[in-house]
């Protein structure tokens, strides 16, 4: 089962200091605005979470977003094409999404979110590898480079 | 090469996306029943009331067949399978020859002998043609009644009762969604369905249909009578297994296939809800008739065909399901086999939220997450990949699943490197 070569996003567990600065580099990414203040402020909905910041029992912690899957279960589970996947990034097509949740039923990684969306409704949101960038804006804002963005 | 499909649903579209990976040149012919393009049949019960726009239900954009190459023959049904000529003869008489077959002609709804069967407005639910017939009646009705509980009853019942129909639903065994949920869960989804208007009739079935000419009520094995204008007939889907059957195929309950979706037929495959395949929370062959497995075995039965080695690894059943706004994920067992199984779980019933795990020797064969859903493919995940879980689980039932909480190699081989799945 052979894995195509692709740039993913790898957390480092002991780099990790659960800044939280990752998250929030993704909702301003992927706001209208791209500014922080007007994101957060001003625009409603705000751009719903595409990452999370795993905290465990004694203080560990690390970033995690999509592994971009080669042959992702989200894919496959979606009951009307609106995940797809785009030269091995995974992506949803968030006009297409009935919010069924099968994608959530079945990421193995917890990777698909619940965002809420203009019209009042919801669809399923995720990581798109921010595809305006060169470097994911969550890798790029960390500070203590716990999350880079390299070929495996 | 010429690869011919029987069937035109999730299991087909993967298939095809799969063989043209690897070959583009063979011929593909696609033969289905119904005059659409691939739809996303889960939906036909929000159809009937609008609940998404008509425009959602197209599994893949109507350039599709043509990038695909795909000779696409609609409302045509294939009748017979002929595997030493290898053709088949489809319903206007005409012969097609394959070099590679793939069934995926699904499951068609079974009917019951019914007394007093023969009366109008008595419908299914499995097609979008059927879905068209019941949203026309449905204008000029005022009750319904849904024979079945399960998957198929339940969200036709929620269809109906949204597009503003009284309706019941009746269902012989004490609890609805009895494959999906155990009774705890079900229950909360009985209370929440009536709160909001919806007749649910539990332990009893269908003795008689009454009325001249058109429906007018059911009488129930309890004597019980209920008036309605509409029946919907929801009791079950057996695969759609005749013609393989005829062929020779070796058959259970479903066609039966192989790791590479091969049939007792190196040329002729199976995947989807015709196929009965290794369910490997059970151990065993089973049909798990689910929109994912359709698609995962359409791909790895598409990759045999065009000539890349590929395994299914097995499945379980797994859903996703929301009624009036209630949603519930469960995967493998909702309930222990027997008692050497461990069960843990946790239940608010006035904020309608519950969760229950099955373990055995530390492995998780089963879950269900009603009310409170995020993250559950955790725990899917958990089940697939046969992760051992050592030390206080408790936070299953308390918390958002977190892979922190698992075992670090499980950890470190899914988020170090690349993933196939």
């Amino acid at each position: 089962m052979q894995v195509s070569d692709m740039k993913r996003v790898y957390p480092k567990e002991e780099y990790c200091m659960g800044c939280a600065l990752c998250l929030v580099a993704c909702v301003v990414e992927h706001s209208e605005s791209k500014d922080i203040l007007l994101a957060y402020k001003k625009e409603s909905p705000r751009p719903g979470e595409r990452n999370v910041v795993e905290e465990g029992f004694e203080g560990d912690c690390f970033s995690l977003q999509c592994r971009h899957c080669e042959r992702p279960d989200c894919v496959d589970a979606c009951i009307n094409g609106a995940l797809y996947m785009d030269n091995g990034v995974i992506k949803v097509n968030k006009d297409h999404c009935v919010a069924c949740w099968m994608c959530i039923m079945a990421c193995p990684y917890g990777c698909i979110y619940k965002e809420k969306n203009k019209e009042g409704g919801w669809n399923s949101n995720k990581c798109d590898l921010c595809p305006d960038r060169e470097i994911p804006a969550c890798v790029e804002v960390c500070p203590n480079r716990a999350l880079v963005y390299e070929e495996r | 090469m010429r690869y011919v499909i029987i069937g035109n649903s999730a299991a087909a579209v993967h298939a095809i996306e799969e063989i043209r990976r690897m070959d583009d040149s063979g011929e593909i012919v696609v033969f289905s029943r119904e005059p659409y393009l691939a739809y996303s049949r889960p939906l036909i019960t929000e159809y009937l009331f609008d609940g998404v726009p008509e425009r959602k239900m197209a599994y893949r954009d109507a350039g599709f067949y043509r990038k695909h190459a795909v000779d696409l023959r609609l409302a045509v049904e294939v009748v017979k399978i002929d595997r030493t000529r290898k053709e088949i003869v489809d319903s206007k008489g005409g012969v097609t020859g394959y070099d590679k077959l793939l069934l995926t002609a699904g499951g068609v709804p079974f009917i019951p002998p019914l007394k007093g069967g023969d009366r109008e407005n008595i419908f299914t639910m499995m097609t979008w043609d059927s879905a068209k017939k019941v949203k026309e009646k449905l204008k000029d009705i005022r009750r319904a009644v849904v024979l079945g509980g399960g998957l198929i009853g339940m969200k036709t019942a929620e269809g109906i009762h949204e597009a503003g129909v009284k309706t019941t639903v009746i269902e012989l065994a004490p609890q609805i969604l009895s494959r999906i949920l155990d009774s705890a869960g079900a229950r909360l989804f009985e209370d929440y369905l009536q709160k909001r208007g919806m007749e649910i009739i539990l332990a009893d079935t269908l003795e008689e249909v009454l009325g001249d000419g058109c429906v007018s009520g059911v009488r129930l094995r309890s004597g019980r009578e209920v008036e309605c204008d509409m029946l919907i007939l929801a009791i079950g889907v057996v695969p759609n297994v005749s013609i393989a059957k005829e062929a020779g195929l070796d058959t259970n309950r479903g066609v039966l296939v192989n790791e590479r979706m091969q049939t007792s037929d190196p040329d002729v495959f199976a995947a989807g809800d015709i196929a009965e395949s290794y369910d490997l929370v059970v151990d065993e062959a089973r049909v798990n008739a689910i929109w994912p497995l359709a698609s995962l075995q359409g791909r790895v039965a598409g990759a045999n065909m065009g000539g890349r080695d590929e395994s299914f690894q097995g499945g379980f059943p797994k859903n996703s399901l929301s009624l009036l706004g209630l949603h519930t994920i469960s995967m493998g067992h909702v309930d222990p086999p027997d008692d050497t199984y461990e069960v843990i779980s946790r239940i608010e019933r006035e904020k309608h939220h519950y969760r229950k795990f099955i373990l055995k020797d530390g492995y998780i064969c089963g879950g269900i997450f009603v009310g409170d859903i995020e993250k559950a493919g955790i725990i899917t995940g958990l089940i697939k990949n046969r992760i051992l879980l050592e030390g206080d689980v408790s936070w299953l039932l308390t918390g958002t699943p977190q892979l922190i909480w698992l075992d670090k190699t499980y950890r470190d081989e899914k988020l170090t490197k690349p993933v196939y799945s």
